[in-house]
């Protein structure tokens, strides 16, 4: 098992460094940067800029002197909001986004493997068909319709929620943004886990639990829940990439101060070294909880380890 | 001798999307402390699904009527939470793909000690003992490495007497098992075989050997019941039967069994095949393949009647069965 | 993006179904095909897809307003069959159908730019990596793995900082992004019908590699492009409203339906109709998606669930 984990970290190294390098690659060689603004520049204001940012030195140099602040957890400063470094913007953001996508992430991968292991057992009864109706809203109408739809009917029209915003402490403003990121992420894995389940149900090894006389609950716990959670588990990984694709909307439909939001407004301002910097972030974390994923699901599949 | 399982008018219907069939009608049979009673019939003569009904264990779309008594509890309609005292301990079932019946994700230990600490009240402790002992009984080498290994990481030879031993634990007054050696090469399936004979012998536990191959029935089962379409056609004493068939598909299921037929001289299987469920022939379901066929057996269905004291058989023809006569 | 239609995980079924069945590789398809088109649910997805389709490009000559068009009298207001402004106006006085269905051309067109991109590379990417298997293809498909478990809407999003400007480009790199399940089935398909006698014919008469993808293998592909087209577009029009609803994606004048949305939702308490009216054509084209998509999944993969 240990192996395992060793050889998966291995492997996500050089995808870290490879997502580095194309992506510096690719905006440094793009056409156009932050300041070509509406109003030129002055040439030498432009010059003494190029200089700070190091944008005067061969390409290759620019990247070896982003790498190794990389490695040392500098991100480079950011060319738009000029008194700030990327690796300050990211450590006031990423806190809070990573408690908003964590408390989603639990609460719809726990809710939805509950609501799909209920809606299993009653296959084709009224809790599966509320279920599946549930699940089908959820995931048919896309994140920022949604967020949209929620704020308004339980903030502007009912009063009950707060429409937006954030102060720390505040839970009662993180209601809506984790419900609308947990909504759609908690119907894949009911689904999932819905499907698998009733699966696993007829299996002939569920058969065998029942023929030593179990009883229902232990069935379900011992020999049912680990199989049918497998394809939960690698679901996860994916799910964990909507999720963050979720947050950039959430973050900006109910103008919370996470990390999302200084990469949607780096992104318009075509802040190289911001848009930079937060890819790496959201790929290191991506791979490392993908590892994580991994590592779960080989604990769950015996038969993975030895592959 | 006492009769440990009673079953009577025994029927499994399935439901299907717009209709239904009936895998298994009218089945009588009884068994005896200790005895082994062989069931056989070709694939899909509803062996299984009898004896699935009677364990509770039908798929989702499946329902079963009629009465099967276990001293007196009748086990047809028992709810689950009550089957659940009974399957395990007394009435136990090993299942005819060894490859799908254990938990991948489970332990080999973990997958048998659950049934001593749910019956037997055993602590971990003392349950894995009791396993590794068992393990060793139906001859596992090593058992105690193999009490510890997954069922992927075993043989399919060593998965069926994970399924034997796990079946043995608390010695079952019935223990049914469906095609136990088919998933075995013939050494080890010898093997088994005679540990079952010790082993039903030393527990006092009544057997169910469901199979299709005859070879294996000639030298365990004391008793023999044949099915054809979901019914029985034949039942009786093995001796009798195999040496004096008296229902047509007996007769040829004897002449297409590799080793019986020796005697015979030729190796014939039986014509045409099986019928499906859905549309079983009128009268006699045998008739579009049976050689001693008459005008009543088109119309009418043959009732399973006494033919001698001790066996019965759902057959209008009343001759001498000779096995030239067989299309 | 993906996931409304659970589009990775029966396509990848289906293509590792093209690579096992070799010579029933094409019966497959067509069996899905058959299977698809006797699902009610989706027939009748495919039919209101048509209609709104069809309305999205016809409608705009029926309507007395086009999108453009700046109604001076009739600024932000509701729904009104006189003035033949049947869903209202917005703040500039347009008539907000009119922009709905040019908002629904919009997306239409990306989604269809995007996706005849992603099946151009992947038939290429597929049949390469399956035509010349061994080392080449394991890892080509490593390469391919890799990418499914990078978050696809980061590299969406630092396309749109290099184009931008121009949708059509940016909508390019969304196709160049997407590839990867089709890469996956042709690779499939390439692999089954590799071994095929009309192949080792071809081979033998001195065909070049390139010519027997183009003749013989890609004419093979019909079926799997409209499976996997009718997955991918839904995705598109998804991750298309999605950037568009940040501002990053179809911009002023022109118009999309998240551009709609983006605008309408601010607003949504005084002129909810500037919300609801694209909202709703939305949903209703990820509805019927959902349903045709739900359809292909059983008919690919016909063991009842
Ligand atoms: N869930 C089900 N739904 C519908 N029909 C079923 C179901 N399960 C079994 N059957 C039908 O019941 C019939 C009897 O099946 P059964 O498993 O008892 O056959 P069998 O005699 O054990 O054959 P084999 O030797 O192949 O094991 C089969 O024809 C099968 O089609
Ligand atoms: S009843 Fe007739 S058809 Fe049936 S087995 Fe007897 S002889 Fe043959
Ligand atoms: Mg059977």
């Amino acid at each position: 098992m240990f192996g395992y984990a060793l050889r998966r970290v291995l492997t996500a190294i050089p995808i870290v460094l490879i997502t580095i390098t194309v992506c510096f690659f690719i905006l440094r060689l793009a056409p156009g940067g932050p300041f070509d603004g509406e109003r030129a520049l002055p040439p030498d204001v432009m010059k003494n800029l190029r200089a700070h940012y190091n944008l005067d030195q061969p390409l290759l140099t620019q990247y070896l002197i982003y790498l190794g602040g990389v490695l040392r957890g500098d991100f480079g400063p950011s060319m738009v909001m000029e008194d700030f470094s990327v690796s300050r913007l990211i450590s006031i953001g990423l806190p809070f986004t990573l408690m908003l996508g964590f408390s989603a992430f639990v609460v719809g991968t726990i809710g939805g493997m509950l609501a799909g292991a209920v809606a299993a057992v009653n296959q084709n009864k009224w809790p599966d068909y509320l279920l599946v109706a549930i699940v089908l809203v959820g995931i048919i109408i896309p994140n920022f319709l949604m967020a949209n739809l929620v704020q308004l009917f339980f903030g502007v029209y009912l009063h009950w929620l707060p429409v937006g915003g954030y102060h720390p402490g505040s839970l009662i403003h993180l209601v809506l943004p984790i419900f609308i990121l947990a909504l759609p992420h908690g119907g894949r894995v009911a689904r999932l886990v819905r499907g698998s389940m009733i699966e696993v149900l007829g299996t002939n090894y569920v058969r065998t639990a029942r023929s030593k006389g179990l009883g229902t609950r232990l069935i379900l716990a011992r020999h049912a829940l680990k199989p049918a959670l497998l394809p939960v588990v690698s679901y996860l990984g994916p799910g964990l990439s909507y999720l963050l694709t979720g947050s950039l909307v959430v973050e900006q439909v109910f103008a919370l101060p996470g990390i999302g939001k200084y990469f949607i407004t780096a992104a318009l301002n075509r802040d190289y070294g911001l848009v930079l910097g937060t890819t790496i972030l959201y790929v290191f974390i991506i791979l490392a909880l993908n590892l994580i994923v991994d590592v779960l699901y080989a604990w769950l599949d015996p038969k993975v380890r030895y592959r | 001798m006492t009769d440990v399982l009673v079953v009577d008018d025994l029927d499994v219907t399935f439901a299907l999307h717009d209709s239904e069939v009936k895998a298994v009608s009218d089945l009588d049979f009884s068994l005896a402390q200790g005895e082994t009673l062989a069931v056989v019939g070709e694939s899909g003569s509803g062996k299984s699904q009898a004896f699935l009904s009677i364990m509770g264990l039908l798929a989702r779309n499946g329902k079963a009527s009629g009465r099967a008594m276990m001293g007196d509890v009748n086990l047809i309609g028992l709810p689950p939470n009550e089957l659940d005292r009974y399957r395990g301990k007394d009435i136990a079932m090993i299942f005819q793909d060894p490859m799908t019946s254990l938990n991948p994700t489970l332990k080999v230990k973990t997958q048998l000690a659950e049934v001593l600490v749910r019956h037997q009240g055993y602590d971990n402790e003392k349950a894995n003992r009791a396993v590794v002992e068992m393990l060793e009984r139906v001859g596992i080498p090593e058992p105690v490495k193999r009490a510890n290994a997954y069922p992927h990481e075993l043989s399919g030879g060593m998965r069926q007497r994970v399924m034997i031993a796990m079946a043995l634990l608390c010695r079952p007054k019935i223990l049914i098992a469906d095609e136990p050696t088919t998933a075995l090469d013939v050494t080890v399936q010898a093997q088994m075989l005679d540990l079952f004979k010790t082993l039903t012998h030393d527990f006092g536990t009544a057997m169910v050997l469901i199979t299709h191959d005859l070879g294996v029935v000639a030298g365990i089962a004391d008793r023999m019941m044949v099915m054809y379409g979901g019914r029985c056609v034949e039942k009786g004493p093995t001796d009798t039967l195999f040496y004096d068939p008296r229902h047509p598909y007996t007769l040829g299921l004897l002449h297409s069994t590799p080793h019986v037929a020796k005697r015979a001289r030729r190796l014939d299987p039986i014509q045409g095949l099986p019928p499906s469920l859905e549309h079983l022939p009128r009268g006699c379901a045998f008739h579009p393949r049976c050689a001693f066929r008459f005008e009543r057996c088109f119309e009418e269905r043959p009732p399973l009647l006494p033919v001698e004291a001790v066996r019965e058989k759902a057959c209008w023809y009343q001759g001498e069965l000779k096995y030239g006569e067989v299309a | 993006m993906a996931g409304i239609t659970g589009k990775d995980a029966a396509l990848t079924a289906y293509a590792d179904a093209l690579a096992a069945q070799a010579p029933k590789g094409r019966s497959l398809t067509q069996d899905a095909l058959r299977r698809l088109f006797n699902n009610k649910a989706a027939l009748l997805s495919i039919f209101v897809l048509t209609a709104i389709v069809l309305f999205a490009y016809i409608g705009p000559y029926l309507l007395p307003w086009a999108y453009d068009k700046i109604d001076w009298a009739g600024i932000r207001k509701p729904p009104d069959w006189a003035k033949g402004h049947y869903f209202g106006t917005d703040q500039n006085g347009r008539d907000m159908l009119a922009r709905t269905l040019q908002g629904t051309q919009m997306s239409l067109l990306v989604a269809a730019v995007a996706t005849g991109v992603s099946v151009v590379i992947g038939i290429i990417y597929g049949a390469i990596a399956g035509y010349f298997g061994g080392r080449i293809d394991a890892v080509m498909m490593r390469f391919v793995d890799i990418m499914y478990a990078l978050p696809y809407i980061l590299f969406v999003i630092i396309l749109v900082v290099i184009f931008g400007r121009s949708p059509v480009l940016l909508f390019v790199g969304i196709g160049c992004l997407e590839w990867l399940t089709m890469a996956r089935i042709v690779r499939g398909q390439t692999l089954s019908i590799k071994q095929r006698e009309f192949i080792e014919a071809a081979k033998a008469g001195g065909a070049r590699p390139f010519t027997i993808i183009f003749r013989h293998i890609v004419p093979n592909l019909t079926g799997p492009v409209v499976i996997y087209a009718t997955l991918t577009i839904p995705e598109i029009i998804i991750t298309e409203s999605f950037l568009s609803y940040l501002g990053l994606g179809v911009q002023e004048p022109q118009t999309s339906l998240g551009t709609l949305i983006s605008f309408g939702a601010p607003v949504a308490e005084a002129l909810p109709w500037m919300l609801y009216t694209p909202a709703a054509i939305l949903v209703t084209m990820l509805l019927c998606f959902s349903y045709l998509g739900d359809g292909l999944r059983d008919a690919l993969d016909p063991k009842d669930r």
